[in-house]
């Protein structure tokens, strides 16, 4: 067993661990973290997305001794006071979903995309995502999405700017 | 899948990670990124009795530049490669292919030196490396070694490192005025490249001076499609590249698996051959 110091979503724990423990497995079994699924057994499809030190990984792929030390966000670590996200609740008003299991990874992924470049294109979002699998082959309304988060968070800078031009 | 259990070490610097190495022999594997080791202790497809991760091992990350080489540490990852700088101007064929590989969230752990050692020739940086006429050096108990890339593969999956070293660096000879392009193929997104072509070429007045050609998964190493390259030199327009790339496949042995048949891949690398050479020459 390999002691580790893991922050996820806030908090941080202390464990023993078995080496070859998946971090998805250490978050699910673990902590009770359920909202990280497990959609594959071949790193393809991307639902197990979290955010590692403040980068996308697909937690099926990252060991538990390697988060050691590390800063972990799920999913479940996004809403604040139970107000999500706007790119949480984009997903929810674009019906960016059928039968969700794709969705949290889709959000931590748009997340990472959205840091890098806050102003995608379609295409960006497309290339973005190419990591993740919609069964439901749901991808119109993602993309659409995360492109309407991506405005959203643009909006208040937008406005400002105009409030200045009137006040000038 | 739940790996097979393995015992764990964490070697803080790369003197214990050399002898890590040295102490467990032939059943320990090396863990950089895990993006390739993972997928195989998953599948059952490894059974190391010992992985050694050298994720933290300090100077073994970031781009440098000494004279005419850039110098990439070996635990550089995928992502910090594309968006490299020194990469991009100096190397920027390998900057192009690195964009191809898997999707963000691997090339965020995915790192150059455990793409380069792991040793797939379905693999796209092989070929680059291949093509740039890379360097690896590798540090065992006996120092350090410098091994050229077309010495460095093998077979499957394997390189010519010993079970005892570690790939550290890998050094490319600037490539400025070189026009470059990483064709693949590949049926969905994510999946490895059923071939691929990495296509460096130097022109003067408006014909090929020199071209090198590397190939992927077109045999159980990387390749050079040395024919090619010899037929490419002095080609002027894109009927000249054609017909220079119909021998691109010469000398290679590609596989027969569910995608493809040895000649369908042979068919590709001419086609894709053409391609890469007609966009590296800004004529495509």
């Amino acid at each position: 067993m390999t002691h580790i110091s893991v922050t996820v979503d806030g908090t941080t724990y202390e464990d023993e661990v078995e080496p070859r423990l998946l971090l998805v497995h250490y978050l699910r079994d673990r902590l009770g973290l359920t909202g990280t699924p497990i959609g594959c057994d071949t790193s393809n499809c991307g639902a197990g997305t979290v955010e590692l030190d403040g980068t996308s990984v697909k937690s099926c792929t990252v060991l538990a001794v390697q988060a050691d030390g590390g800063e972990v966000t799920t999913v479940q670590g996004l809403a604040r006071d139970g107000e999500w996200t706007p790119l949480q609740r984009s997903f929810h008003e674009h019906h960016a979903l059928q039968c969700g299991y794709c969705t949290p990874g889709m959000i931590m992924a748009a997340r990472d995309l959205l840091r890098e470049n806050p102003h995608p294109t379609a295409e960006e979002v497309r290339k973005a995502l190419e990591g993740n699998l919609c069964r439901c082959t749901g991808y119109q309304n993602i993309v659409r999405a995360v492109l309407a988060a991506a405005q959203e968070s643009a909006a208040p800078a937008a406005r400002a700017a105009s409030a200045r031009e009137v006040t000038a | 899948m739940i790996p097979p259990a393995f015992d764990y070490a964490r070697p803080t610097d790369l003197d214990e990670a050399v002898r890590t190495l040295a102490d467990a022999g032939e059943d320990a594997k090396v863990l950089a990124g895990g993006q390739s080791l993972l997928p195989l202790l998953r599948l059952r497809l490894a059974f190391p009795e010992l992985v050694v991760d050298v994720g933290r091992i300090p100077g073994l990350r970031g781009v440098r530049e000494e004279g005419d080489t850039l110098v990439i540490g070996a635990l550089t990852t995928h992502h910090d490669v594309i968006h490299d700088p020194l990469v991009r101007r100096h190397a920027g064929l390998l900057a192009q292919a690195t964009e191809t590989v898997a999707d963000p969230a691997v090339r965020h752990r995915g790192t150059l030196g455990g793409s380069l050692a792991h040793a797939d020739p379905a693999g796209d940086l092989p070929a680059v490396a291949l093509a740039l006429d890379a360097e690896l050096v590798a540090v065992g108990p006996g120092g350090r070694r410098t091994i050229p890339a077309r010495d460095f593969f093998a077979d499957y999956l394997q390189s010519t490192l010993a079970p005892n070293e570690l790939l550290v660096e890998v050094r490319l000879p600037k490539r400025e005025g070189w026009g470059f392009r990483y064709e693949k193929f590949h049926r969905v997104a994510q999946s490895w490249a059923m071939v691929g072509v990495a296509a460096l070429v130097r022109r003067e007045n408006g014909h090929i001076a020199e071209a090198r050609i590397g190939l992927t998964n077109m045999g159980a190493t990387p390749l050079r499609a040395s024919a090619a390259e010899e037929a490419l030199v002095g080609a002027g327009g894109a009927d000249a590249v054609a017909r220079a790339a119909q021998s691109a496949a010469e000398g290679t042995r590609p596989s027969r698996d569910a995608s493809a048949s040895p000649e369908y891949r042979a068919h590709l690398a001419r086609v894709l051959t053409k391609r890469a050479v007609l966009a590296a020459t800004g004529t495509g």
